[in-house]
C-alpha cells in the first residue's frame, strides 16, 4: 500500500477522544474510500457527533491518526470537508440566495454549480428572496443541504442529515449522497438507525457503549 | 479565494446591518446619552465642560464600543457560522480580521462621525475637533482589535456580560490614556504627535497579532 493512489480517501487509525480524562470513544479504526458512504450508527450520546467534529478538525483528537487523501491531516483538512452539523449556520436576516452566496465565498464553489440550481435541487425553488428566518426547520435543513451540494469538498460529514425532514426530504438526502458518491466523493452519515440508508456502497460503523 | 471570502464576509455584515438599521444606531445613541447626561449633571460652567470634553467623548466612544463588543462573535457562534469559518480553506485569522473590520465600521465609525455633535454639547473648541476625531480614528480600531481577543476568549460562554468588561477594560486603559491625553495636550498647545505615534504603533501591532490570537481563542472556545 505504498502507492498513494491505492490509499483510501479517509484513513483513520486508533482514533481516541477523551473528555475530562474519560474516554468518549475509541480506539476506532476505519476507512472511507471514494464512492463509499460510511454510516455511523449508535445510540444517543454515544459520541457520533463528537467523532464527526474530530474528523472535521473542530475538536482535537487525543490519540490516533487521521489521513485524508494521502496527506497528513490537520489544518489542511479544511477545504476538503463539508460539515453539515446540528447548527444551521444560516443568518435569519439574509435571504436564501444571500446565505448561499456567503457560504460560497467562504468555502468556494464546485465548478458548474449555481445557487439557483442548488435551490431547485433541494426543493426551495422560488424561495430565493425569502428570509431564512421565515423558513421552517425542514426548509432550513434543505438550505444547509444546498450549501453542502455547492461546496467543492470531496468528503461530506453529515450529522443526522435526516432530522426534521419529511419523507421526500429523506429521499432528497439519499439522492444527493448517491450523486456525490457517483462523482467520486465520499460521505459519512450519522444516524440513530431509524431511517433508510442511501442505496449505495455503504460501510457501517456501529458505535456501542464500552463495558 | 481569500479576497472572495473577505468580500463575502463584508457584504454579509453590511447587509445584516442594513436589515437591522435600528440596532445599528445603538452605539451612537448610547454615546449621545452618556454625553448628554454628563453635560446635564455637570455644574453648567462652559469652561469646566470644555476642559473635560475630550475625556468624556473618549469615554463615551469606549463604552459604546464595549456595549457592542459581545456581538462581535456571539451571533456567529450561536448559529454555527464559526464552525463553517473553521472549515473554510481561508485562514481563520483572515476571517476574524475581516469581522473586526466590519464590526469597527458598523459600531465605532458611526460614533466617530457623530463626534462634532457630541463636541458641540460639551462646548469642545472647534479647533480641537480634528485632534479628537484623529485620535479616535487611531484608537478605536485598536480597541476593536483588543476587544476581539476578549470576545473570542469568552465565545464559549453562554453569556459573557460582566467578564467581558472585566477582561477588556484593563486592556482599554492605555488606549484611553493616550487617546484622550493627546487631545488634552493639543488643547494646552502641547505637542501630541508622541501619543499618536504610540497609538499608531499599537494599531500596527494589534492588527497583526490580534486576529491570530483571537482565531486561536475561537478554536479553543468552540471545543
Amino acid at each position: 500500500m505504498s502507492n498513494a493512489s491505492t490509499l483510501p480517501l479517509l484513513h483513520v487509525r486508533a482514533l481516541r477522544f477523551l473528555r475530562d480524562e474519560s474516554p468518549v470513544f475509541g480506539p476506532l479504526d476505519f476507512e472511507v474510500d471514494r464512492g463509499e458512504a460510511l454510516l455511523v450508527q449508535g445510540a444517543n450520546g454515544i459520541g457520533k457527533t463528537t467523532m464527526l467534529r474530530v474528523l472535521a478538525g473542530l475538536l482535537p483528537a487525543d490519540d490516533g491518526e487521521i489521513t485524508l487523501v494521502g496527506g497528513q491531516a490537520g489544518r489542511a483538512r479544511a477545504g476538503l470537508i463539508a460539515y453539515l452539523g446540528h447548527l444551521p449556520a444560516l443568518k435569519g436576516d439574509l435571504t436564501c440566495a444571500e446565505n448561499l452566496l456567503v457560504a460560497c465565498g467562504l468555502q468556494g464553489r464546485r465548478p458548474k454549480r449555481g445557487i439557483d440550481d442548488s435551490l431547485r435541487i433541494v426543493g426551495l425553488e422560488g424561495y430565493e428572496d425569502q428570509f431564512a428566518r421565515q423558513l421552517s426547520a425542514g426548509q432550513r435543513k434543505r438550505l444547509s443541504l444546498a450549501r453542502t451540494w455547492l461546496s467543492p469538498a470531496v468528503l461530506w460529514l453529515m450529522d443526522e442529515p435526516y432530522a426534521n425532514l419529511d419523507l421526500e426530504g429523506i429521499e432528497l438526502v439519499n439522492r444527493l449522497i448517491t450523486a456525490h458518491l457517483a462523482e467520486g466523493g465520499a460521505a459519512m452519515v450519522t444516524t440513530h438507525g431509524a431511517y433508510a440508508a442511501p442505496p449505495v456502497r455503504t460501510r457501517l460503523l456501529q458505535m456501542e457503549r464500552a463495558r | 479565494m481569500i479576497m472572495a471570502a473577505i468580500r463575502a464576509q463584508v457584504v454579509r455584515d453590511l447587509t445584516l446591518l442594513w436589515r437591522k438599521r435600528g440596532d445599528a444606531l445603538q452605539p451612537v445613541l448610547f454615546a449621545l446619552l452618556v454625553v448628554v447626561v454628563f453635560a446635564l449633571a455637570s455644574d453648567g460652567n462652559p469652561a469646566h465642560l470644555r476642559t473635560v470634553a475630550p475625556a468624556v467623548v473618549w469615554v463615551a466612544a469606549l463604552l459604546a464600543g464595549l456595549l457592542a463588543l459581545d456581538a462581535m462573535f456571539r451571533g456567529d457562534a450561536e448559529d454555527g457560522s464559526l464552525e463553517q469559518w473553521l472549515l473554510s480553506p481561508v485562514p481563520l485569522p483572515v476571517l476574524v480580521g475581516t469581522r473586526v473590520l466590519t464590526h469597527w465600521l458598523t459600531t465605532a465609525l458611526p460614533v466617530i462621525v457623530s463626534v462634532p455633535l457630541l463636541g458641540e454639547l460639551l462646548n469642545l473648541p472647534h479647533a480641537a475637533l480634528p485632534v479628537v476625531m484623529g485620535s479616535l480614528l487611531l484608537g478605536t480600531p485598536l480597541l476593536s482589535l483588543l476587544g476581539a481577543v476578549v470576545a473570542a476568549l469568552t465565545v464559549g460562554l453562554r453569556r459573557a456580560g460582566m467578564l467581558l468588561a472585566l477582561l477588556a477594560l484593563p486592556l482599554y486603559v492605555p488606549v484611553l490614556v493616550f487617546g484622550a491625553g493627546s487631545v488634552a495636550a493639543s488643547m494646552q498647545g502641547l505637542d501630541y504627535t508622541g501619543a499618536w505615534l504610540l497609538l499608531g504603533a499599537g494599531l500596527v501591532l494589534g492588527s497583526v497579532l490580534a486576529p491570530v490570537v483571537a482565531a486561536a481563542a475561537i478554536r479553543i472556545g468552540l471545543r
